[in-house]
């Protein structure tokens, strides 16, 4: 399984698109945005936390397809679907990949990016704790739509309309995590529903996401 | 006939008018491909008559 | 007699094909009275006017949304247990009739809330769990749409549905999370039976059985139709093959 893992790390990093991708994105969202509502520091220290957060989960959509896609069509999903490890183990370790060459990022590149939305000084720390927490089911939640549509020739878009609605619950307690951290108020609850998402996450969607690739193959 | 809505007729009258527009289309859209599946359905079975074993 | 022989596609259609002409005739008939009831005969709320005029539409059709979606979940069970084709064919057809129940209790939970917050929209708890159902609505009949083979997408739109039950309830509760400060009990929705007059519950409840046998109606018709288009289906490539 680490031998799994390892490969699609390296093919994440070395295929390119994947890796600097997502953080390019995140970047221009996190400029976009003061130019779009306006440069005042107030307004955008208050939707920093929310603009963030949001940056991440669309930055994080970006790489999904390419998950299982690629192995898809040339094959090797099809070995590794026969090979002894269970495919649960293998869909885990895919979205572990991911996370490592997606979500992680994010999460280090966050801070710099609140200074350019103002984030008010309290909120970093939260900031990075709660990415850290949530976007590991970001992308095991991006794995399961990303088995859902494995099939298909253009899914990117569907992919995204299935995955979004997902993401919610998380979005909304990170989000909520950190414009508490903002303000000094207390995080514990926002905080443990964020890892408690994540965590059951992590535990049952590799299995949802092992059957869909199961029907896909067929 | 009409009862007097007060100062929310337009909100009354757009909540009824739209949804049972959107009822409407519902039903007609349903009823519509219901005919026309019907229809090829029959077209296909004929072709393929007693020649189907 | 068990519910399961109705999973024989040709005695659904047979049975179903008894039943229709009854329950259309009922549907119509429970709407039009709890409508036209509600509409023209009922007085208007102290607080809310007119506008409470609008529970006999809303209220309904939110339930059914809610109702449709469960009821997907079931057929969605079935499926995959027991392989039962007319049960995926009957959370297909249910889904559009879910989407625009969504969308009419969206669209008048929208309205009502207008004289009370002045704007056509609010973030409303209620109304933001429901357009996030919305989303799940869409998503699962784009699946449906997107995948050719016929069983696949019985099998992959059923484990969506699935997952998306869940996190659709765990978003549930992260709205009411994210949204509690600001409207705290003032919330839109009108819980039926609780404290409502009986000038208004009764024409509810008709217009309530009035929806539920319009949905019943409505996806046996859908279901017949999702039948016979498998059915063509499977003729025309028969007929490619032959060719």
């Amino acid at each position: 399984m680490i031998a799994l893992l390892m490969r699609d790390l390296r093919l994440a990093v070395r295929a390119g698109g994947g890796f600097g991708l997502g953080l390019a994105f995140f970047l221009i969202v996190v400029v976009l945005v003061p130019l779009g509502v306006g440069p005042e520091g107030n307004t955008l220290a208050r939707i920093a936390p929310g603009i963030l957060w949001v940056g991440a989960l669309l930055a994080c959509l970006l790489s999904l397809d390419r998950i299982l896609a690629l192995d898809y069509e040339d094959g090797s999903l099809d070995l590794l679907a026969t090979a002894p490890i269970p495919l649960e183990g293998v869909v885990t370790m895919k979205a572990a990949a991911h996370w490592a060459t997606t979500g992680l990022p994010l999460v280090l590149a966050a801070p710099l990016l609140g200074v350019l939305l103002n984030l008010p000084g309290p909120a970093y720390p939260w900031l990075v704790l709660s990415l850290l927490i949530g976007s590991p089911a970001l992308s095991v939640i991006g794995t399961f739509g990303a088995a859902l549509t494995v099939g298909l020739k253009r899914g990117g878009l569907l992919l995204s309309l299935l995955v979004l609605p997902m993401y919610v619950p998380t979005l909304i307690f990170g989000a909520e995590v950190v414009k508490r951290g903002a303000e000094g108020l207390a995080v514990a609850t926002p905080l443990l529903m964020l890892g408690g998402i994540t965590a059951g996450a992590v535990a049952i969607l590799p299995f949802a996401s092992a059957a869909a690739i199961r029907v896909n193959l067929r | 006939m009409m009862p007097d809505l007060g100062r929310y007729a337009v909100e009354v009258s757009a909540a009824y008018v739209v949804s049972l527009a959107l009822i409407a289309a519902l039903v007609a859209i349903s009823l519509a491909r219901g005919a026309r599946v019907r229809r090829q359905l029959r077209e296909v079975e004929a072709r393929r008559g007693r020649t189907d074993v | 007699m068990s519910i399961w022989e109705y999973a024989n596609p040709k005695k659904f259609m047979q049975t179903s094909s008894a039943v229709l002409p009854w329950a259309t005739a009922l549907a119509g008939a429970a709407m039009l009275v709890g409508l036209i009831w509600g509409f023209f005969f009922t007085p208007d709320d102290f607080r809310q006017g007119s506008t409470v005029k609008i529970i006999f539409l809303h209220v309904p059709a939110a339930m059914m949304a809610i109702n449709i979606w469960v009821m997907m979940l079931i057929t969605s069970l079935i499926w995959l247990i027991r392989r039962h084709h007319v049960s995926a064919l009957a959370a297909k057809a249910a889904a559009p009739v879910g989407a625009v129940m969504t969308l009419i209790g969206l669209f008048t939970g929208a309205v009502w809330g207008q004289p009370m917050w002045g704007t056509w929209w609010a973030w409303d708890p209620r109304l933001t769990s429901f357009l996030i159902l919305f989303l799940f609505y869409l998503g699962y009949i784009a699946l449906w749409e997107a995948i050719e083979d016929s069983d696949t997408a019985a099998d992959l739109t059923s484990v969506l549905c699935l997952v998306g039950s869940v996190f659709a309830l765990l978003s549930r509760y992260a709205v009411n999370f994210w949204n509690q400060g600001l409207h705290q009990g003032a919330s839109l929705s009108l819980a039926p039976g609780t404290r409502m007059d009986w000038a208004y519950k009764a024409p509810l409840y008709v217009a309530m059985a009035g929806f539920v046998l319009f949905f019943v109606a409505l996806v046996l018709l859908r279901t017949r139709t999702e039948i016979r288009a498998r059915r063509l289906k499977a003729l025309m490539a028969r007929e490619r093959i032959e060719a």
